[in-house]
């Protein structure tokens, strides 16, 4: 079955080519991508993820303000009883937030230069199968 | 509880891991969707097809938005086009409904026909049930119209809207194949272009030529789906489409229609994988070898797996 996977850019940041890229490298490494566009709240990006039974959610951010977005993510799908959802987060992430990010339950974080591939064999190692 | 249940108790999680396991063609899921079946019947279903482009995603948008005005709630079901060489897919139709997105009377789930566009028909009509079962009014099928399988997940609809734009040329031509005859409503979107008149005149004569049906001529109602202009129109004509199914007593007559399509689609697919797992999957390649030799038309390939059932 294929591994659903929504990409999701939070907040004010109007550059999206990155993570339109990421959503192409998925559909060909053969999943189901939901893109959503930009300026999402994640009050939105929660409860699509919901509605489309997503297995991962891929959050982008370049606008810097990761550390509230990201957090108020898994916070919102705690908050709903979600816990089978893998959270990650790409953009321009300083390496010093990592740690915080990871803590917040953020499964990984991918910034610049990481290859495609990477985040295919990360997605495909770490998506639990559904029962 | 089981799964269905949580659906009709309006669990949203559960209708979403729902439609999943129907999307993945999971058996041990029947008895939930049996259970579905038998308390569903209550939601409008309402078809939207057209070709890429033609603003179905914001046209879809704007109605939801009509009927939210209007008290009702609505599901949505955009069914897109997996690749055919990696089975992966790109679903972007929600890009258009982002606003509906946190609204719990709205419920909105992308679907890939997943290689097979045979089974996506199968799994929509599921999905709609499962919609139904949440207890929405309104639900939604979303379709590129463009083949015959977009025309086989339009027969799960109670009412189909067909969408064109204008200044495409053959756009009409393009559609009349199969499509022009089911649409109960025309939508001529994106209005302020140039050409709209002469798409009007051309989709007035292909549906007089088509004959008119005797209890509904189907209207074409144009639109900016963008602005907005000509959307409440659009939402009377469904509403009113509707009625008149309910009104004339043509619910029964379309849901025996609907029932029959789908029993037949069904045993389709069971027939073909139960006849092809009695004769082998090694003589089946035999065979197509042959075919493919020239040695054997492909009807008489056909008639050797028949008969191999009949003994």
């Amino acid at each position: 079955m294929p591994i659903r996977v929504l990409v999701a850019k939070p907040g004010l940041d109007g550059h999206d080519r990155g993570a339109k890229v990421v959503a192409k490298a998925l559909r060909d490494a053969g999943m189901e991508v939901i893109y959503t566009g930009l300026r999402q709240t994640p009050e939105q990006i929660v409860e699509t993820a919901i509605q489309e039974d997503v297995d991962l959610i891929g959050l982008s951010c370049l606008s810097g303000a990761h550390m509230t977005l990201f957090p108020k993510v898994m916070e919102l799908l705690h908050a709903k009883g979600v816990k089978d959802i893998l959270v990650t987060g790409g953009g321009i992430i300083p390496m010093e937030d990592v740690p915080r990010l990871k803590k917040s339950g953020i499964a990984e974080v991918f910034g610049p230069g990481t290859t495609s591939d990477e985040i295919v064999s990360f997605i495909k190692k770490n998506v639990k199968q559904r029962t | 509880m089981g799964l269905a249940e949580r659906v009709a108790s309006g669990d949203r999680r559960a209708a979403a891991r729902l439609i999943s396991l129907i999307e993945d063609g999971d058996e041990s899921i029947r008895p939930e969707l049996a259970e579905l079946h038998s308390r569903g019947g209550k939601a409008h279903i309402v078809g939207v097809t057209g070709s890429p482009g033609a603003g179905k995603s914001t046209l879809i948008h704007k109605l939801a938005k009509g009927w939210r005005e209007r008290g009702k709630t609505v599901g949505i079901i955009a069914v897109d086009p997996s690749s055919p060489f990696t089975g992966g897919a790109l679903l972007g139709d929600r890009i258009r409904m982002q606003e509906l997105s946190t609204d719990q009377g709205v419920f909105i789930r992308s679907m890939s026909s997943r290689g097979n566009p045979g089974g996506v028909a199968k799994a929509t009509a599921d999905a709609v049930r499962v919609l139904d079962a949440l207890g929405m009014d309104k639900v939604i099928v979303e379709t590129v119209g463009a083949g015959q399988s977009e025309v086989a997940v339009m027969d799960v609809v109670h009412t189909v809207v067909v969408v064109i734009v204008p200044g495409l040329g053959d756009e009409i031509q393009a559609i009349k194949a199969g499509i022009l005859e089911i649409g109960d409503i025309f939508v001529i979107n994106k209005a302020d272009r140039d050409g709209v008149e002469a798409a009007q005149r051309e989709l007035e004569m292909m549906l007089e030529l088509d004959g008119e049906k005797d209890d509904w001529r189907p209207p074409i109602v144009k639109t900016v789906a963008r602005t907005g202009d000509g959307i409440a129109e659009v939402v009377d004509k469904i509403d009113e489409h509707w009625a008149m199914i309910k009104r004339e007593g043509l619910l029964e007559e379309s849901e025996r229609q609907r029932s029959r399509r789908e029993v037949l689609e069904l045993l389709k697919h069971k027939a073909v994988l139960s006849l092809l797992s009695e004769y082998g999957p090694d003589d089946f390649d035999a065979l197509i070898k042959d075919v493919a030799a020239r040695k054997m038309h492909p009807h008489d390939a056909v008639e050797r797996i028949m008969e191999k059932k009949k003994k």
